[in-house]
């Protein structure tokens, strides 16, 4: 079975390569528009220069603030919400299908309101990110507390356990690993809405700064920050899956 | 064990109507009205939308552009997801990209879409297919993916020609997978296309509700909204009912 790995590695990277090759071959001859498409070599230079100068620092440092405060809130919020729901199945019943609704909703469209109500900068964004990100919070979270297996409810009642022991030695442990996939599902979708609102009207943020390079055609700084952006999203999903398996290992 | 007084939907009715109330409330007493604006005028507006052909006519075009997207991830996203899921060979080597791709945060290369598709629906199209097409080709690869292995066997020992499992096996027991492959693909397909037209747009709903939004008609913005809103509900509800109908025989 070895082998076999090894040979879907090389074809993935002749993929690749087929592609980076092909980029570089249509631009190089002029195919294309270089408006349109840049040249690789130029994209790749000035993503180098990006990381080189750290010019990307700054909006590095707005995009992830209004992630983390927007994460903060969505968890917040969403974990009461949820653990508050779940206590009885009444609650479960009219809240659980409430929530499900309004999360299949398009929260997007709201976000000129928003602009309206908190402004271009940064508190725009963590309102949208937070809205998005507190569904798949508390929807988990009910789910999580409220299917937790009802042997294990009985046989520690049976055995006396407290209140404060019930939550914190047998529900929670039960709950968690369901809860920390909404977490995690929640801090990638407020990532994604976060970098959409900056894409639609920001004054800064790693979003902002793709689209400024986009209307002042300067569309090599765009790639490198597109390439950029991919990159942190990538590294953000691959941490918080690692983290996920991590825990939900700790808890097996 | 004691019930409650009331089902559970007409508690949630009931709390809808009490928001609805509050909102209201809210709204008549102490609320800007360049900002604010209470659910009844809201319900004024949408009402007036019947006759504004201007604002049903962005309407159709966002479904326009969402159903043309939907129907190109399908037409996509089914065979290459079969194709993934079926071929070990092209699981182990194209499935990695797929799932990096899927990875990528798609408002990044929002700004290139209109670049290469113009400010027109083309645009709209393209970055709702990018949305919807990865949920399709993802869930069906799982869908074949957790097919029984017996019944493959078990037909393959009997004699079935490939083409006979692909159509008596393996077709039927991926039709669940690709009803929850296609909500989830209509649920990412309005957000592709809503934010693609909020972007930059001559015409659609994402247009309006800006031009809403900056002339400070919000009545008229919150009846768009609530309009796509029910839309969107509708939607998701019916593939979510096809999905349940569809899984019954199943299991």
């Amino acid at each position: 079975m070895k082998e076999r790995r090894w040979i879907y590695h090389l074809v993935q990277l002749a993929f690749v390569g087929a592609l980076l090759g092909l980029w570089q071959f249509v631009t190089a001859n002029g195919m294309v528009s270089p408006i349109l498409l840049p040249s690789l070599s130029s994209s790749w230079d000035e993503f180098v220069d990006l990381l080189w100068t750290g010019s990307y620092l700054p909006d590095l440092e707005v995009t992830l603030y209004e992630l983390v405060v927007a994460f903060a809130i969505a968890a917040t919020l969403g974990c009461m919400v949820g653990y508050l729901t779940s206590r009885t199945r009444y609650s479960v019943r009219v809240f659980d299908p409430l929530f499900a609704g309004i999360f299949s909703i398009p929260t997007i469209l709201l976000f000129p309101l928003y602009v309206l109500f908190f402004g271009l900068g940064a508190g725009s964004k963590i309102a949208i990110g937070s809205t998005i990100a507190f569904f798949p919070v508390v929807l988990n979270t009910i789910a999580g507390f409220a299917n937790v297996d009802q042997l294990y409810i009985r046989a520690a009642r049976a055995m006396g356990a407290s209140g404060p022991q019930m939550f914190w030695s047998v529900m929670l442990p039960a709950a968690f690993p369901v809860v920390i996939t909404g977490l995690r599902l929640g801090l990638l979708l407020a990532f994604l809405s976060i970098l959409g609102s900056e894409t639609i009207a920001s004054l800064a943020g790693l979003g902002h700064r793709i689209v400024t390079y986009a209307e002042s055609m300067d569309p090599a700084k765009m790639f490198a920050y597109i390439f950029f952006a991919v990159i942190m999203a990538v590294v953000l999903s691959t941490a918080v899956n690692y983290l996920e398996a991590r825990v939900k290992r700790g808890h097996g | 064990m004691k019930g409650p007084v009331i089902s559970p939907g007409y508690a949630r009715l009931l709390i809808i109507i009490g928001l609805l109330v509050l909102w209201e409330v809210g709204a008549r007493v102490d609320g800007d009205p360049l900002f604010m604006s209470p659910p009844s005028d809201v319900a004024v507006a949408l009402v007036g939308f019947l006759s504004d052909t201007a604002v049903l006519d962005a309407i159709r075009t966002t479904l326009y552009e969402l159903v043309t997207a939907f129907l190109l991830a399908i037409v996509v996203g089914l065979p290459l997801g079969l194709v993934i899921g079926l071929q070990r060979f092209a699981r182990g080597s194209f499935y990695p990209i797929v799932l990096l791709l899927y990875a990528i945060p798609q408002a990044t290369i929002l700004p290139l879409v209109i670049l290469a598709f113009g400010i027109g629906p083309p645009s709209k199209i393209a970055f709702g297919f990018t949305h919807a097409v990865f949920p399709i080709i993802v869930t069906i690869v799982a869908g074949v993916q957790n097919m029984n292995p017996t019944l493959l066997t078990a037909a393959r020992s009997m004699g079935a020609s490939r083409f006979q499992v692909f159509v008596n096996i393996v077709l039927p027991h991926m039709v669940p997978a690709f009803f929850t492959g296609m909500r989830l693909a209509m649920t990412a397909d309005l957000i592709g296309v809503l934010l693609a037209e909020l972007y930059v747009s001559q015409a659609g709903v994402g247009h309006y509700t800006r031009l809403f939004t900056e002339s400070f008609q919000p009545a008229k913005l919150f009846a768009i909204v609530a309009a796509l809103a029910a839309i969107a509900v509708c939607l998701n509800e019916t593939f979510r009912r096809a999905e349940r109908h569809m899984s019954r025989w199943h299991d």
